[in-house]
C-alpha cells in the first residue's frame, strides 16, 4: 500500500514542535531581550559588552583556547582512530576506555582536574613525594595565566576528544578496504595512502567534528569554571556572571547571541572551507 | 517588548511550580535564601523547626528568590507563605506589594527585646512592618594563632589597622615565605561586601558619596600594598573555612557562617577580631536577616505562628549554636556555648563595641542592581589592585558607573552616607 505522502511530515512534526517550543522561541526571546534598553530598541546591552572590564580578555581566552584545543583534538582523534583500525584484538576494549570521558559531565570533568592541579591535589603531592618541589605550588591563579591556560586545555582535551574520535572512527569505517589495497599494489607508502586515500575520503567526517568541537569549544564554560573561576575569563562565563551575579538580564543576553553568531560564522567557515562532494556525503 | 516580558514570567513561574518539592495543600512553604547548604537546611528542618506547625523548609540563590516572588505574584498564585532573607533582598519586594503588612506579628512579640533600631528596619522605609527581624551575623577577621608571633610591634591584634594588617602579612612571608592572608574573592565569595562595608568606609566613612575622594584614593593604595602579602588563590576562595583549616592561610576575613566549621573543628587554634582600622575608624558590616509573610499566602496564620516559634529565645540559642548566626532578640547565649561558637560570639560583639566602630549598612534600595553595585567595587578592586591602573583614574572612571547607577535606582544615601533628598550622590 502506498504510504500517504504527508506521512513523513507528521513523523517529524512532534520534534520541530519540540525544537520550535524550546530552542526558537527562546533564541527570539534572547535576540530581543538583547536589544531592549529598558525603553524600546537600543544596542546599550551591546555598547555596555564591550565597553566591559573582562570584555577583551573574554575573547581573547576564549578563541586562544579553540585555535589551541580544536587542533589538537582532531590530531589525537586522527591518530587514535588510525591505531584503532590497525588493532585486530581489544580494539573494543580500547575504543569503551577511550570514551569513558564522554560519559562524565563538565562541571566533574573540571573538578576531577582540580583535584589533580590545585595546590593540595595529586599532582603536588606526588612532586612534592618525589622531592621535585619543596611546597604546594599554585598553577590556578590569576598569578600564573599560562600555567591555568594550559590547565584548561588539558582537561578540554581530556573532556572532548572523544567525540571527535567517535565521529572519526566511523568515517574510517566506512572507506572501502579496495582502496587501500589497491593502494598497496602499486606500492604506495602508508604516508600517501594517509594523504590520498584516507583524508579526502575522510572529509565528510571531519567536517562534521570540527563542526560540533569549534560550536562546543566557543560555548566552553563549565571546565574553565572549575579549575579557573574568575580568573578566566571567558565569553560563556560572562554571560553567567552578567545574568546571575550581575542580574543584567540584557547584557547576558547580548553576550549569548555574540556566542550564537561566533558559532553561525565558524560553521559557515567550515562548510565553505571543507566543501564535500555531494557524492561522498552519502 | 512587556509581552516578551510577560512571556518570560510565565515561563519562570511554569518552572518555579515544577520545581516546587511536593507539599501538602496544608503544608506552609518556606522559602529562604539563609542557610542554604546543605547541612544548614537540614539543620533548620530538624532542629529549628522542631515544635512549630509542619512547615516544608525550601531554599533558593538569591537572584533566583527575587525572579521566584515576581513570578508567583505575576501568576497569581502562591504557593510561598513565608520568606526568610537579607534585609537588602527583602527591600526590593517591599515596593511590589509582595509582602504582608505584619504589625499583628511584631506586636506579639514586642516583649521579645529585639532592639528598635533593628525593628524599624524591618519597616523597610514604610509605615508597617514588613519584616520581623530573624537572625544577624557580621563580617570579622579569624587568625590562626600561628600567626600571632610575627605580628608587629605595638600592635593590638583586636585593634588592628589596615597598615598592621600590611606589615603582619609582610613579616609573615618574610620569615615563612608564604602569603597567609586570605579573602574570599572567588565567584561565590563575598569579598565585594569586604571593600564595601568594611575598605572604603573604614577611610572615607562613606560607602558612596565619598567614592572617589583622596581618602579612598588612600585607602585602595594601601589595600594594594597588602594584597602583595595576600595568599594569590584568594581569587579562588568562596569560604574561608576551608584554606584556614588547611592552614594555607592564617588571616581571614569573612562572614562568620563561612568560618564557623573552623572553629567549631578546632578552637584552640584561632582567635576572632574586628577587621581592620583606617583613617576615619572601624567600618563593619551587619548583616540582618528577616522573615517576611508574602502577601496573600496560602497559609498566612501558620506562617506567623512559625516566626514566633523561630524568634522563641530556645530557637534563638539553638539557631547560634546550630548555625552560627546570633539571636536579634534578648536572648544571653548559656555559658556552655561549644567554644567555636563562644568565639564567633566574642568576635561580634568585640566588632560591635569597638570605640572607632562605623556601621556601614548592606546597599540598600537598589532594586536588582544590587549585583552591578557589587560590580562597581569588585572592578575597581581588579583593575587597581589586579591589573595595577593608576589609582586615580580608576576611581574617577568608576565612580561615573557609580553615580550612573545610584541615578537610575534613584536609592537615597544609607549609613554610613548622610541621608539625602534623591538618590545618593558621588562627589
Amino acid at each position: 500500500m502506498p504510504q500517504p505522502r504527508w506521512l513523513p511530515y507528521l513523523l517529524i512534526a512532534p520534534s520541530v514542535a519540540f525544537l520550535a517550543a524550546f530552542f526558537l522561541v527562546p533564541l527570539g526571546q534572547t535576540i530581543l531581550l538583547s536589544f531592549d534598553g529598558g525603553q524600546g530598541f537600543s544596542l546599550a546591552n551591546y555598547a555596555r559588552m564591550a565597553g566591559d572590564l573582562n570584555f577583551p580578555t573574554a575573547l581573547r581566552n576564549t578563541f586562544a583556547l579553540v585555535i589551541v584545543v580544536i587542533p589538537l583534538q582532531v590530531g589525537l582523534a586522527l591518530v587514535m582512530g588510525l591505531m584503532l583500525q590497525k588493532m585486530t584484538r581489544g580494539r573494543e576494549l580500547v575504543l569503551w576506555i577511550w570514551t569513558i570521558p564522554l560519559g562524565v559531565s563538565d562541571l566533574a570533568a573540571g573538578l576531577v582536574w582540580l583535584a589533580i592541579l590545585q595546590d593540595s591535589g595529586y599532582l603536588n603531592t606526588l612532586l612534592f613525594q618525589f622531592g621535585l618541589i619543596s611546597g604546594p605550588t599554585a598553577y590556578l591563579n590569576s598569578e600564573t595565566p599560562i600555567a591555568l591556560f594550559f590547565a584548561v586545555v588539558l582537561a578540554e582535551v581530556w573532556r572532548a576528544t572523544a567525540i571527535v574520535l567517535i565521529i572519526l572512527v566511523a568515517g574510517i569505517q566506512l572507506i572501502p578496504k579496495e582502496f587501500g589495497e589497491a593502494a598497496d599494489i602499486f606500492g604506495a607508502s602508508p604516508w600517501t595512502k594517509f594523504r590520498k586515500i584516507t583524508l579526502p575520503l575522510l572529509k565528510p567526517s571531519l567536517q562534521s567534528a570540527l563542526i560540533l568541537r569549534t560550536v562546543l569549544a566557543f560555548e566552553v564554560f563549565a571546565v574553565v569554571y572549575a579549575l579557573g573561576g574568575r580568573n578566566f575569563p571567558i565569553i560563556v562565563g560572562e554571560a553567567y556572571t552578567w545574568q546571575n551575579e550581575n542580574q543584567n538580564y540584557g547584557v547576558a543576553a547580548a553576550y549569548a547571541v555574540l556566542v550564537m553568531a561566533i558559532s553561525l560564522a565558524a560553521t559557515v567557515i567550515y562548510l565553505k572551507a571543507l566543501r564535500v562532494d555531494p557524492e561522498a556525503q552519502a | 517588548m512587556k509581552t516578551l516580558n510577560q512571556l518570560a514570567i510565565a515561563a519562570m513561574t511554569a518552572g518555579a511550580i515544577l520545581a516546587a518539592p511536593v507539599a501538602n495543600a496544608q503544608d506552609l512553604v518556606f522559602l529562604s535564601t539563609q542557610l542554604r547548604p546543605i547541612d544548614e537546611a537540614q539543620k533548620v528542618r530538624e532542629v529549628l523547626l522542631k515544635g512549630a506547625p509542619k512547615t516544608t523548609y525550601v531554599v533558593e540563590e538569591p537572584p533566583q528568590f527575587a525572579v521566584r516572588m515576581k513570578a508567583e505574584q505575576a501568576a497569581g498564585k502562591r504557593t510561598i507563605s513565608l520568606m526568610g532573607a537579607l534585609h537588602g533582598e527583602l527591600q526590593p519586594l517591599a515596593p511590589t506589594a509582595s509582602l504582608d503588612a505584619i504589625d499583628d506579628v511584631a506586636a506579639k512579640l514586642s516583649a521579645s527585646g529585639i532592639p528598635a533600631g533593628l525593628m524599624e528596619l524591618g519597616k523597610l522605609g514604610t509605615s508597617t512592618q514588613q519584616y520581623i527581624p530573624w537572625m544577624q551575623a557580621t563580617y570579622v577577621l579569624v587568625v590562626r594563632k600561628e600567626a600571632l608571633p610575627f605580628l608587629p610591634a605595638g600592635a593590638d591584634v583586636n585593634a588592628l589597622t589596615y597598615e598592621q594588617l600590611a606589615a603582619w602579612g609582610k613579616a609573615i612571608q618574610d620569615k615563612t615565605g608564604q602569603r597567609r592572608i586570605g579573602f574570599p574573592a572567588g565567584p561565590k565569595g563575598l569579598f565585594a561586601r569586604f571593600l564595601q562595608g568594611n575598605l572604603v568606609p573604614s577611610y572615607t566613612g562613606s560607602m558612596v558619596t565619598e567614592f572617589r575622594s583622596a581618602a579612598a584614593e588612600k585607602g585602595w593604595t594601601d589595600f594594594k600594598a597588602l594584597w602583595a602579602t595576600v595568599n594569590p588563590n584568594a581569587n579562588n576562595y568562596n569560604f574561608m573555612q576551608e584554606p584556614l583549616m588547611a592552614g594555607e592561610v592564617w588571616i581571614a576575613w569573612d562572614h562568620i557562617a563561612r568560618v564557623k566549621d573552623a572553629l567549631t573543628a578546632e578552637p584552640d587554634k584561632y582567635l576572632v577580631v574586628p577587621p581592620p582600622a583606617g583613617s576615619q575608624g572601624r567600618a563593619y558590616m551587619p548583616v540582618v536577616a528577616g522573615l517576611a509573610i508574602a502577601k496573600d499566602a496560602p497559609n498566612r496564620a501558620q506562617a506567623a505562628a512559625v516566626i514566633e516559634h523561630l524568634l522563641k529565645p530556645a530557637t534563638q540559642i539553638a539557631t547560634a549554636m546550630e548555625v552560627g548566626f546570633f539571636p536579634v532578640i534578648n536572648a544571653p547565649l548559656p555559658a556552655d556555648l561549644p567554644a567555636g561558637v563562644k568565639l564567633l560570639a566574642d568576635g561580634i560583639a568585640k566588632t560591635q563595641g569597638a570605640k572607632d566602630a562605623i556601621v556601614a549598612l548592606l546597599p540598600v534600595g537598589l532594586g536588582d542592581k544590587g549585583g552591578e553595585f557589587n560590580k562597581v567595587y569588585f572592578d575597581t578592586f581588579q583593575r587597581i589592585v589586579l591589573r595595577g591602573e593608576p589609582v586615580r583614574a580608576v576611581l574617577d572612571s568608576q565612580a561615573e558607573t557609580l553615580r550612573a547607577l545610584m541615578t537610575q535606582t534613584a536609592a537615597p544615601c544609607w549609613a554610613p552616607d548622610k541621608p539625602s533628598q534623591g538618590a545618593c550622590p558621588v562627589t
